[in-house]
């Protein structure tokens, strides 16, 4: 029995972490009244560790389900994407350590990423 | 993003449509860009909706450049699929392995003694002959089809219908001897030699794979290679 259980997680997790999951999720939050931003990986160079196409999708109150890095950039995404909320105007964001201050919200792995944010109208 | 073209592309997934966001990364206008049509206000750029069909087909997001600025193309093409034939004992670890790894699997056999859920849990069974299940299935360029009973009367119609179809992998078990008798057969039935070369038998990697369990990961680790069109070692 333990087996299956094991394998049953691990179908979860693939399914958590697939980008229209976020997506629904995002549509949710948008439904119930929040107001929402989503952030796109649009390019990547060097070892990013997530592929273009990934997405954040965040709501007014700095929740957020998905990713667009390793867990080292989503909170400065975070904050960008509040802002994006309040403007209604999207953004393109790059992180990298090509920046030698990129370290304090940077990626450790030496990648580089274009992230785009937007506002869910 | 228009709540709408959020909408809309939520039900494309649903209904496994293949589709293209594409966003213009200075504005944030939008097109859904489909097969056949697109809608949006980047719909009218014909730059865009071309890269866009040919990012759908490479399955990879990326940027193009375009007389109105950068664009992103975000591809969200339905799952893979994995059409197995025999609910036989390698089945088993394969259709689990394949949804792991992102497929969506289908196991046909007609013996419904074989396709039972208790045996395949979770997976779609299909208990009816190859050649009257398969061709419904609409296989496709993102689909693998692997053959897997020995017996040529429940394989050779799955094999059929595989070889004229797009399906990007067919694969099937036999020792080489099996699969020597197999492709006298095909002939027989009037496939030339070029379509019987898309087979790959024996099936699976050079692994050394003896528990049907190896056998999934030798097949499983071929597909994975062709699907990214890379030399892979055919087992010996």
């Amino acid at each position: 029995m333990a087996g299956s259980n094991v394998t049953q997680n691990v179908l979860d997790l693939n399914r958590a972490s697939k980008d229209d999951e976020v997506l629904a999720e995002a549509a949710k939050w948008r439904e119930s009244g929040r107001k929402v931003a989503l952030a796109t990986v649009v390019k990547t160079w060097g070892s990013s560790p997530r592929p273009a196409g990934s997405q954040l999708a965040v709501d007014e109150n700095g929740a957020f389900v998905g990713s667009v890095s390793g867990g080292c950039i989503e909170g400065a995404v975070v904050t960008e994407a509040l802002e994006v909320m309040k403007t209604g105007a999207p953004k393109t964001l790059e992180y990298g350590i090509t920046n030698e201050l990129a370290w304090e919200v940077g990626l450790a792995c030496g990648g580089q990423v274009r992230v785009f944010v937007e506002a869910l109208d | 993003m228009k709540a709408a073209t959020l909408t809309q592309l939520l039900k494309d997934r649903k209904a496994k449509t293949p589709v293209v966001l594409a966003t213009n990364l200075a504005t944030g206008a939008q097109a859904l860009v489909y097969r056949n049509r697109a809608d949006g206000p980047l719909a009218e750029n014909a730059t865009v909706v071309e890269a866009a069909r040919e990012a759908m087909r490479d399955d990879r997001s990326t940027t193009v450049q375009t007389t109105e600025g950068e664009v992103f193309l975000q591809v969200f093409n339905p799952p893979l699929r994995m059409v197995i034939v025999g609910a036989v004992h390698i089945a088993q670890p394969l259709s689990r392995m394949a949804a792991v790894a992102g497929y969506d699997v289908t196991v046909v056999d007609p013996r419904g003694s074989f396709a039972t859920d208790d045996r395949f849990p979770g997976v779609t069974l299909i208990a009816e002959w190859p050649d009257e299940a398969m061709p419904g299935l609409d296989l496709d360029r993102r689909t693998a089809v692997v053959t897997l009973t020995h017996d040529p009367k429940i394989d050779d119609p799955g094999l059929h219908v595989a070889l004229k179809s797009d399906a990007f992998y067919i694969g099937a078990l036999g020792s080489r001897r099996t699969h020597a008798g197999r492709i006298e057969r095909l002939r027989e039935a009037g496939f030339n030699d070029a379509e019987i070369g898309r087979i790959h038998g024996p099936v699976g990697l050079s692994l050394g794979a003896v528990s049907p369990a190896e056998i999934a990961v030798s097949i499983l680790g071929q597909i994975t290679g062709v699907l990214h069109e890379k030399e892979t070692k055919a087992a010996a």
